[in-house]
């Protein structure tokens, strides 16, 4: 066993998960409020990335893109500002009139937003893959063996920091403020909720909009982790973080991260050990096994029908 | 008199299809008093309530609350609003709670909004903030108030699913209470209580309305709750109402005698009926 191939499998495992993780809460969010799978998430999670890119060249143009920090935290605000108009733009219009309606309304309705969100973007960005320069560079050499050296890239740093910190922070925000009660309580009953003079389709464009801002963080990190993007990389990662959140316990935050976490590394490990080929079907495959044998997923509760 | 009245309901009607679930009902409801709505299962007591608050827009007629700053519509205020400007709480037959919060949380996100106004979109409330702290520590104090009152205090912690029957119906008042509402709506809350919560259960309507002024409207089965605690008693049938008055009057009403009995074609009682009735007017 190689110890040093371990744990750079582990430390891209983590980064690679916490990215899933970020998506993963916003379908966990918006199934907890409303109940449905919002199949366009993944296509807001693109958004982000393209915004922090578009951002990013605008700055290169003003020539401030030689001041780092400024650079990145314009990306980062700008993408999260624009991208949960988006979100918020598809619950207005693709959800909210189908809210009352039966249950699979709103689920064509979002699978119909994610092909147009998909086509939109290659229409007006172009087809083509597109390339961005790395701005965090350089890393840590935490290992040196014989003949392998476990690098613990900045960019990783920035990633799993980032995240940890958006989790506590979001946490915070669901347990202890009163939005978050507002929110708890409409997963539980909207109507009550209503009642008790809860503005409730306000409560779910904020659910939407708080999904909206964690996937395009998780956008921008994968720009400036992988250095490419194309309209397309929404799909697959949302797939994946839809998986996570299965995993994970749909409806449960701590379970959209643990599951986005364990979907990473098992990306990770399943490539650096098994087939690189395969690593999707592995991931895949643990969705088929969860929702048979587990369908509440890690952290989730199964529905007890109370008499 | 006039200056107490709270709620006015005028020429209610409320079509579903072809049926009639209520046909021309008005009445008034006053503050600081108990006004019973009671008659047979299906004679719209609750569809008075769903008129109300919103779940139901009314056929025809209008419903006026004079809260303290005027009068207004109910029926052209939006759902969430009602309890927002107007102030109409209301508690439900099969108890929502939100079952997956605490008994606490239950009663402090009934004042979502008043803590949501200080929270400025939440971030205040994020980097706890004085402003945000202040409203919250109001809002905590009204929970426990309300806590004590109801004899959940000890409970304050629990997961409100997980309490007992009894203390469940009283944590569903003690919620609506949190509202701050100027009209407790109240469908059956004496339900599945043993005699002794029902009795409890009278102490605290009867302090709620002397120690808050507010009004309380009340759908009850059980007599015993509604002649001993309403001052005033609208029955219902078929969604027309045939009585209205105090409880007394109301009680020895043949119409109502008639509604809850059953009437005959000659429209006689049966001789046994009408014995009973003589000779024990409070088997009633």
């Amino acid at each position: 066993m190689d110890w040093a191939y371990f744990l750079q499998q582990l430390i891209n495992g983590l980064t690679l998960g916490a990215i899933y993780g970020l998506i993963a809460i916003g379908y966990t969010m918006v199934y907890g409020i409303i109940g449905m799978i919002n199949f366009a998430h993944g296509e807001i999670y693109m958004l982000g990335a393209f915004h922090s890119l578009i951002t990013f060249l605008i700055c290169q143009a003003a020539g401030i893109s030689g001041i780092l920090p400024l650079t990145l935290l314009l990306m980062l605000v700008v993408s999260m500002v624009m991208t949960s108009v988006y979100g918020w733009g598809v619950e207005r219009i693709a959800y909210r009139p189908l809210r009352g309606s039966f249950r699979l309304a709103a689920l064509i309705s979002a699978i119909g937003m994610s092909i147009f969100l998909q086509n939109f973007v290659q229409i007006a960005q172009g087809a083509r893959v597109k390339p961005m320069q790395p701005l965090i560079k350089g890393g840590i050499t935490l290992m040196e063996s014989p003949n392998f050296n476990v690098q613990l890239s900045y960019m990783q740093i920035v990633i799993i920091v980032l995240t940890f910190v958006l989790m506590v922070v979001f946490s915070t925000l669901i347990a202890k403020t009163s939005l978050g009660r507002a929110q708890r309580a409409c997963e539980q009953d909207r109507t009550m909720a209503g009642l008790l003079g809860i503005n409730v389709d306000r409560t779910i464009s904020t659910t939407f909009v708080m999904g909206a801002a964690l996937a395009s963080v998780a956008g921008m990190m994968v720009t400036l982790y992988y250095g490419v993007i194309d309209f397309y990389i929404g799909f697959l990662a949302g797939v994946k973080a839809f998986t996570a959140a299965v995993l994970g316990g749909i409806g449960s935050l701590p379970g959209a991260m643990l599951g986005g976490l364990l979907i990473g590394l098992i990306e990770s490990f399943w490539s650096g050990y098994l087939t690189i080929e395969y690593k999707d079907v592995a991931t895949f495959g643990i969705l088929v096994l969860v929702l048979i044998f587990r369908p509440w997923g890690l952290l989730g509760k199964p529905e007890v029908e109370k008499v | 008199m006039t200056d107490n009245k709270l709620l006015e309901v005028e020429h209610l009607t409320m079509r579903f299809g072809g049926l009639v679930a209520i046909d021309d009902l008005s009445f008034t409801a006053r503050k600081r008093e108990i006004t019973a709505i009671i008659g047979p299962n299906g004679a719209g007591k609750t569809t008075v309530f769903n008129c109300l608050t919103g779940f139901y827009v009314p056929t025809e007629g209008r419903l006026t609350l004079s809260a303290n700053d005027g009068p207004r519509l109910l029926e052209r205020t939006e759902g969430f609003r009602i309890s927002r400007n107007n102030g109409v709480a209301r508690t439900f037959q099969n108890i929502r709670l939100f079952t997956g919060m605490t008994v606490l949380e239950n009663l402090v996100v009934a004042q979502h909004n008043r803590l949501m106004d200080a929270s400025l979109f939440s971030l205040a409330g994020l980097f706890n903030l004085k402003r945000y702290a202040n409203a919250e520590k109001e809002a905590l104090e009204r929970a426990k108030f309300w806590l004590n009152k109801t004899g959940l205090y000890e409970f304050a912690d629990w997961n409100a699913g997980n309490l007992p029957y009894g203390n469940q119906r009283r944590l569903e008042i003690a919620r609506a209470m949190c509202v701050e509402p100027s009209l407790l709506c109240l469908d059956e809350p004496a339900a599945g209580l043993n005699p002794r919560e029902s009795a409890e259960l009278n102490l605290l309507l009867q302090s709620i309305r002397d120690e808050q002024g507010i009004g309380l409207l009340l759908i009850e089965h059980d007599m015993s709750v509604v002649m001993q605690i309403s001052d005033h008693v609208i029955v219902l049938d078929y969604g027309k109402k045939i009585a209205d008055g105090n409880p007394e009057a109301v009680k020895n009403d043949p119409a109502v005698i008639r509604a809850y009995l059953g009437e005959e074609e000659d429209d006689e009682l049966p001789p046994e009926v009408a014995q009973d009735l003589h000779l024990d007017p409070k088997a009633q």
